[in-house]
This record gives structure tokens, sequence and C-alpha cells, in this order.
């Protein structure tokens, strides 16, 4: 695709009409969040903050290269941190960008990696009020995910049972650093939750497990941490096949947020070639992993690869299924996708509109 | 070629920036330490606004953990996915014969001089005594 | 197809193939004990050492991977400790020109830096003897004890003048990612020497084998060593090991390869944005990896090989970068299927032995020296 194939796309005169499955609301100031928290919790915040399993206790020890993680133009000019200001999200994203439907997740705090796990759930409900007060009954178009505490199951599941109702809320949030692989028993009981509730399990890039974040141990560079997500996401999706979740949850759906495109045509194959080998040792798997991946498993787009060729990108949503992509812009963080320009691909105008809003619209139950 | 008075020098004053639209174009002025730059506004990768990113130096290594610092202020990251872009030549650091900005050429020029029939002042009228920033494209 | 025996009158594909991962077993600590000093041989005994079973978590012994079942050796040999057997199996039915030995035993895991060490001289002499002197077309990767620089350098010096030891080998997951600057002793001397750093999968375990946590099941640790490759090389090229060493090559053995065009988009995209933290990157990760990098055929992650090499060919830009290997006698493949049949006949020669003899350079030197030491 050469840039003016790009030009062309983006002063085409069809109307943008998208959902944006990844949008960062964040807090002017850790008050918001105080009319939702009970007073010991305010009180324990105030003197203890947060408790996590990495060496600063409010700061990532891989520094981004950009401040907040963030787009340099999304600092709201009333001050706050980008992602702060509902006026600027509207008039920098939702209005210019064709946004009908925009899920909110929030990410600040870490919630479901607290080592004080009563902390961790009292964070994620005040966090899932302040999502429905903040911004949803200011605005529309927005939609909430439930956060919730993951090592600690029960409350987890009492907080999925809380909001399940809601319809404010469209998913469960979960972030893949998790104690322990997501799929293995203890957490089975929220997957349970996420089916009696029907509301699908979105699995966005995050959370401080504590364990390296290489199988050789620490990377140094962000250029390394960035990286790694991607195979952060892989390790979840085998554990969860491997541990028989999608076997024994069949109605359950995965939402993979921000873990890259690329890898999913070749390690489903690894998965497959392995499986083919070593079945005898996971008899719970019943089918070849790709299966339950292809039924089960969607992923969003963002941040979109840029292989160099149009072909190279078609044959890659080919062969994850372009029915599984779920458009995202990541909005206000720095690698943000432009729904005119992400996609450095020749499409036709209805596949550019089942990923911009299409597969979201059935995949959510928007069209029902 | 038409030549464009964009600006009084005092309105770009030195490390600032200023969004100009010629001939369709947006266009950023930038003022590194008293010396103009112009160059498109749109990042060649995804179309965000280049003049709302940060200005910042060169940075090179001669070897691995050692930084050279050089040039600050001449290239200018783009607010969304940081890439580098040489405000002189309008060239991406990471690939400079691939992804490039247009860059202008920019004079300043005092207003007595500025007599030329294919001058256009968009914005204001131009007085003798004042200096001006004047963009050809 | 299940005769293992190669038959004199038959031209194998193969025929001239460098096999670029063959892996002898250490059959018991016992064949080691010649090579051990005063020392090590009193431990052996004091603490039974020797009835230790090494064998890698990440190769479990009887696992379906681990052996393929036609080069079983019986209940008594582990499979891969018989050279007659791999002769059989690979050397001659595939008329192979060379053959390179990965020996995946305990030495180089043990904490204790001082053990790993003398295991490891032992492992290298043992292959010298067993191996190497008793098939000249054997050659080997030498095994060291890479937690500790110096003593892994004392190892690969120990080695330098004998050209059958083409390549030093790390496992993929160690103790600090592989580009961290207390290695580089050792790729200096790898460059200096022509050895290209062999990383091949496996884990010591140090750490959770996924950056979630422990998963339950050996398949799960196994899918996960082409994540432990993916991190390792953006690691080596985020700390500058290629800028520092423009000369030194990295194979990467056993590592499932189709995951290499998703590593490249992403390590190119993300280095786009990220340049200014790394500014000894001057070229795009996809650049380095096709001057640096190369990656043994076997396994390959996909349904269709022959689409799935082709397809990498025409993302990397490079059919250069493929090595030849059975990863004997792991079971990757069924049959003589250690490549796809139709590959373009430029492509298969290439990947065949071409590459291989581009990449390491003491392959050829080897046999000049034995010329004249005969």
């Amino acid at each position: 695709m050469t840039m003016m194939d790009v030009e062309r796309s983006q002063s085409a005169k069809y109307r943008l009409q998208v959902i944006d499955c990844d949008i960062h609301p964040a807090m002017t100031s850790w008050k918001e969040i105080h009319p939702y928290l009970e007073k010991r919790w305010i009180d324990h915040l105030a003197v203890y903050g947060s408790h996590l399993r990495h060496a600063f206790s409010e700061a990532l020890s891989h520094p981004r290269m950009s401040p907040d993680a963030a787009r340099v133009d999304a600092y709201p000019e009333e001050g706050g941190p980008p992602g702060s200001s509902l006026d600027l999200l509207r008039k920098q994203h939702l209005d210019p960008n064709g946004v009908e439907i925009g899920m909110l997740i929030p990410l600040r705090w870490n919630p479901g990696s607290q080592r004080n796990l009563d902390l961790g759930v009292a964070l994620t409900r005040a966090m899932n009020t302040w999502q429905v007060e903040r911004w949803i009954r200011q605005e529309p178009r927005l939609r909430a995910s439930v956060l919730v505490a993951q090592e600690d199951t029960e409350g987890a599941v009492a907080e999925i049972d809380a909001r399940g109702g809601d319809p404010n809320f469209t998913q469960i949030l979960l972030l893949p650093r998790t104690d322990e692989p997501l799929g293995r028993r203890r957490y089975w009981p929220i997957f349970e939750a996420a089916v009696r509730n029907n509301l699908p399990i979105t699995i966005h890039v995050g959370g401080t497990g504590g364990h390296p974040s290489t199988a050789g141990g620490w990377s140094s560079y962000y250029m390394e941490e960035h990286h790694m997500v991607a195979q952060a996401m892989q390790a979840v999706l085998a554990s969860l096949v491997f541990e028989g979740v999608f076997e024994r949850f069949p109605t359950l759906r995965i939402v993979i947020m921000e873990g890259g495109l690329g890898w999913i045509p070749s390690f489903t194959a690894r998965m497959d070639k392995h499986w083919n080998r070593l079945r005898s040792e996971v008899p719970q798997v019943k089918r070849p992993p790709s299966e339950y991946v292809r039924e089960q498993v969607w992923f969003t787009t963002q941040p979109m690869e840029e292989p160099g060729s149009s072909a190279a990108l078609i044959d890659l949503f080919d062969r994850i299924g372009w029915d599984r992509l779920l458009f995202a812009t990541d909005y206000p963080h720095w690698d943000f996708d432009d729904p005119r320009t992400a996609f450095k691909a020749n499409l036709t105008e209805a596949q550019r509109h089942q990923l911009l809003y299409g597969n979201a619209r059935t995949f959510y139950g928007f069209d029902q | 070629m038409t030549r464009h008075v964009v600006a009084t020098v005092d309105q770009i004053p030195p490390g600032q920036r200023l969004l100009v639209t010629l001939a369709g174009r947006e266009i950023g002025i930038f003022n590194i330490a008293g010396e103009y730059f112009a160059v498109g506004n749109r990042c060649p990768h995804n179309g965000a606004s280049l003049c709302k990113g940060r200005v910042v130096g060169l940075v090179e290594a001669s070897e691995p953990g050692s930084y050279q610092f050089s040039r600050r202020g001449e290239f200018v990251r783009c607010p969304w996915h940081g890439w580098e872009f040489d405000l002189r030549t309008g060239k991406s650091r990471c690939e400079p014969d691939r992804t490039k900005v247009r860059s202008y050429d920019l004079k300043v020029e005092p207003g007595g001089a500025l007599t030329d029939d294919t001058l256009r002042a968009e914005t204001f009228s131009v007085s003798v005594e004042q200096q001006y920033v004047v963009v050809e494209i | 197809m299940t005769g293992n025996a190669a038959s004199a009158d038959r031209v194998s594909r193969y025929a001239g193939a460098i096999d670029c991962d063959l892996h002898p077993a250490v059959p018991g600590m016992n064949v080691l004990l010649p090579y051990l000093d005063d020392y090590w041989r009193e431990m052996i005994t004091v603490r039974a050492l020797d009835r230790l079973n090494l064998s890698l978590t990440s190769y479990p012994q009887n696992a379906p991977l681990s052996c393929r079942p036609d080069w079983t050796l019986g209940e008594a040999n582990k499979p891969g400790s018989s050279l007659r057997a791999m002769q059989d199996h690979v050397l001659d039915r595939y008329q192979a020109r060379y053959g390179i030995l990965n020996c995946l035993y305990g030495a180089q895991v043990f904490h204790s830096e001082d053990m790993a060490a003398a295991f490891c001289r032992a492992t290298n002499d043992w292959i010298r003897d067993e191996w190497l002197n008793r098939d000249p077309r054997l050659r080997a990767s030498i095994v060291i004890p890479a937690h500790n620089t110096e003593l892994a350098v004392a190892e690969v010096e120990r080695r330098a003048d004998d050209f059958r030891f083409v390549q030093i080998m790390m496992l993929v997951s160690g103790e600090l990612t592989l580009g961290r600057r207390q290695h580089w002793p050792i790729y200096r001397l790898a460059e200096r020497l022509g050895l290209p750093i062999g990383v091949h999968a496996g884990s010591a375990y140090r750490y959770a084998p996924t950056p979630v946590g422990w998963p339950s099941h050996f398949v799960e640790d196994y899918i996960a060593q082409s994540a432990a490759f993916e991190n390792q090389l953006q690691s080596m090229i985020a700390e500058g090991v290629f800028a520092k060493f423009p000369d030194l090559k990295v194979v990467a053995i056993e590592s499932g390869l189709t995951w290499l065009s998703g590593f490249i988009w992403r390590a190119d995209k993300t280095w786009k944005g990220v340049r200014a933290e790394v500014p000894w990157v001057t070229r795009a990760p996809s650049e380095i990896v096709r001057d640096h990098v190369r990656f043994t055929v076997q396994p390959i992650d996909a349904a269709d090989e022959r689409e799935a090499i082709a397809r990498l060919v025409d993302h990397v830009k490079s059919d250069s970068l493929f090595l030849f290997s059975t990863d004997y006698p792991h079971w990757q493949f069924d049959g003589d299927s250690a490549l796809p049949q139709d590959l373009p006949a430029d492509l298969f020669r290439k990947i065949l032995s071409e590459n291989a003899l581009a990449t390491y350079p003491r392959l050829a030197k080897a046999n000049q020296t034995m010329e004249i030491a005969l």
C-alpha cells in the first residue's frame, strides 16, 4: 500500500462508523473514587498506597517512552492526565472518529494485581461504580467493563454477579499477568460466573503477577517489555486451552485485547502440532487447540500489524478469521490506532466496515 | 512557486511552533534557537499532527550504553507513535529514505524586501520595519 | 519408510545435508568419570551424584516428543545414546555431509557454577572422544556454564583449537536474558573464533516458563519455547549485541520457526517508536535478524510446511536464514519428511547445506585441520 492509497482512504467520503473496544478512562485525582470507597480503604490508601509485585508502588519499572503511555496531544487543557476529560474524549476521539460505542478499560491502580486482596476487591467495586457514575451517566456512547480482583476468586465472582444484570457493563476485564496461568482451576469460578451472566471475558495487557517477563529473566528495556506482552497472551491462551477451560465452558467467550495479531496463526499451529504429539498428557483437550481458539476467542486489532505489504496483512486476517477481529484504538495511549489509517491494506468497504463496526456489534449483541 | 508570509519572527519564539495552512496544506513552522524550519504537519505514518509533538534532540550511540546527544531540539517526535523527524530535512530517523515529511524552503526577510508580485500575506499586512517568516511552496 | 539402513544404491534426497541439530545422549554419569578430577570423582561417590537422573525437565525422557518411536533404543538405553544408531537413523540414511551435536545434558543447569563448569568440561571431552573421534562427519557445540561468564569463557578457550567444535550452545532460558552485558565476554570470544552462539530450546528453570506463571503441563512448557526465543532475540537486539559484535551469528535451534513473521513485524514497529531508548539499534530488527540470526528448521510449526516456508521466505525477504535439521532423536516428523517434498530446488539446496556452510565458518576448516593432523 502506498502513501497515496492511505491518503485516498482518508479522504474518502464514507461516514466513519466505529465501535472502539479499548478506551482508557483516567481520574483527575484519586479522590474521584472516594465516594465509592469505604473509609477504611480511603485511610489505607492514604497511608500505604498501592502494593504490587514490583519495585515501585505507583510507577512502572520500565518507564514508557511517552509519559502516561499516552499520546502527547491527549492532555486536557484543564489539566489532569490523558483520558480524564470527557469533553476532550468527545472532541478528540468519539465525535471525529465516528465512535458510536466505546468500551471503557480502566487500568490505573491495577486492582486485580493488588497483593492485599481485600483492597483489590474494594478498588474494583469502587472503580466499577465510578465508570457508571463518572462516564456513562454523562455519555451514553460509553460502556463499562467489570473489573475484578482475580486472585480473590470469591470476591471476583461476587462483583461479576453484582454487575451482571446492569446493561452498562458489557464484559469482564482480566489482566494476563496473574499469579498463576489463567486456565488453572482456581480461576474457574470466574469463568462460571461469566457464562452465568452471559458476559465475555476480556484480557487486556497488564497486571503484575511477579513472574519475570521472560522465561530467561527480566528484560532491561521498554523495547523488550513492550514486545513481550504478545508472548504473555500466548501463555494465557495455551493455559485456557490445555487446562480444558474451553472444553468445560463451551459458551465462554474470550477477547484478547492489545496483544497483537501477527503471532496468532503460527501460535495456534504450534499448539495443534504439539497437542497432536503430546495429547496423552492432556486428555481433557478433545479437539485441536486451534478449533477452540477459532470458536471461542476474539482479538482486538490494536496495535495493528504493519508488515509493509497489503497482501501480507490480508493473508493474516484470512488466517485468523475476519469475524474474530474487533477494532480498538487504545485511546489515549501512545500506540493509538486511527480508524482511518490503521489498516495499511487494500480493504473493501465491506471488510473495513466489518472490522471497524460489524464484528463488535454482533459480538457484544448491540444488534439485538 | 509562491512565497507566503506566515508570521512575524516574534510570533514564533525559540522552541515554539506555529501551524499554518497554505494552499490547503497544513505546515508546521518551528523555531529552533532562532532558526526557522517548515515541514508538513501530517505524520506520514498515521496522520497525527506533528506540530503537537515534542521537539527533541538527536540521540546516537557509538556503542551500546554510550549515549551521544546532539542537535538539541532539531527533531520532532510524532505525538502518537513517537517517530522522529529531522526538521532540517523532513526525513524520519528510522527510515530516512522511505518515510519523510515534506520540508519547505523558508526565509526570514525584512518587510521592505517583500515586494515581489508572487508574495502572499494571507493573514496580515506587511510593514517595512518588521522581520517576516516567508515560506515558499 | 520404516527401514533404517541406507541402501548403497539409493541416493537420498538429503545427500550432502548438514544436519544442524543432533542430540547425543550421555548414557549416565559414569561415562564422564574419566574426565573429572579427583575432587569431583570423590564427590560423585560421596554424594552419589551418579544415581541422579539428569534428564532435563524440558525433555522428559519418555515423553513422545523426546524420542521418535522408531528411533528408540530399548528400555535400557537412552534415545540418542548410540553413535551406531545415529548413523543408521540419520547420518547414513540421509547421506549427510556433516552433523552438529547439541548435547542436552544436566551439566549446564546446576546452580553451582563450579559443578556446572566441571560437568560441562567433562561433557565436551566425552563428546570429543566418543563421538567426534569416531565419525569424521560429526561436529559439536560447546556446552558451557552460561551463568558464570569467566568459567564459560575458559571452557570455550579450551576448545578453541579443535575446529570440530563449531558453535557455543546456550539454553534459550537461563539466568539472565541473553542480551545482558554480563554475557558479552562470551560473545566477544565467539566472534573472534568464528563460533556462532547456538541458542537451543530448553530452560534452566530459574523462573516460570511463562510471564504468567507456571503452567500445569509439559506441553505448555514446550509450546512456550517459541516465546522464549522471541524474547531473547528482542533482548539481544535491544541490548546491542549485534552492534557491539558485528560478525557474531546466532542460531536459534528447535525454535518452531513460523513465529518469525510476527516477530519482525512487531519488533520493527516497536523500534520505530522507541528507538531513542536504544540508539545503538540503528537498523530495523528485521534487518538485524537477516544479517545475524539463523534458524534450524525442525520443528516447523505449521500444518502445511511447504506453504509455511514459502510464506516465511516472503516475509523475511531472504532464503538464507534456514538450516536443515532433524532434531534427532526428538519426534518432530515421521518417515523421511525432514523437509517438505516440493520446495523450490534452489531453496532446498540452500537449506540443506549452503546456509549452514555460510553460518559455521569452522565446518569446512575442521576437515583441513584433521587432514593436517593425519
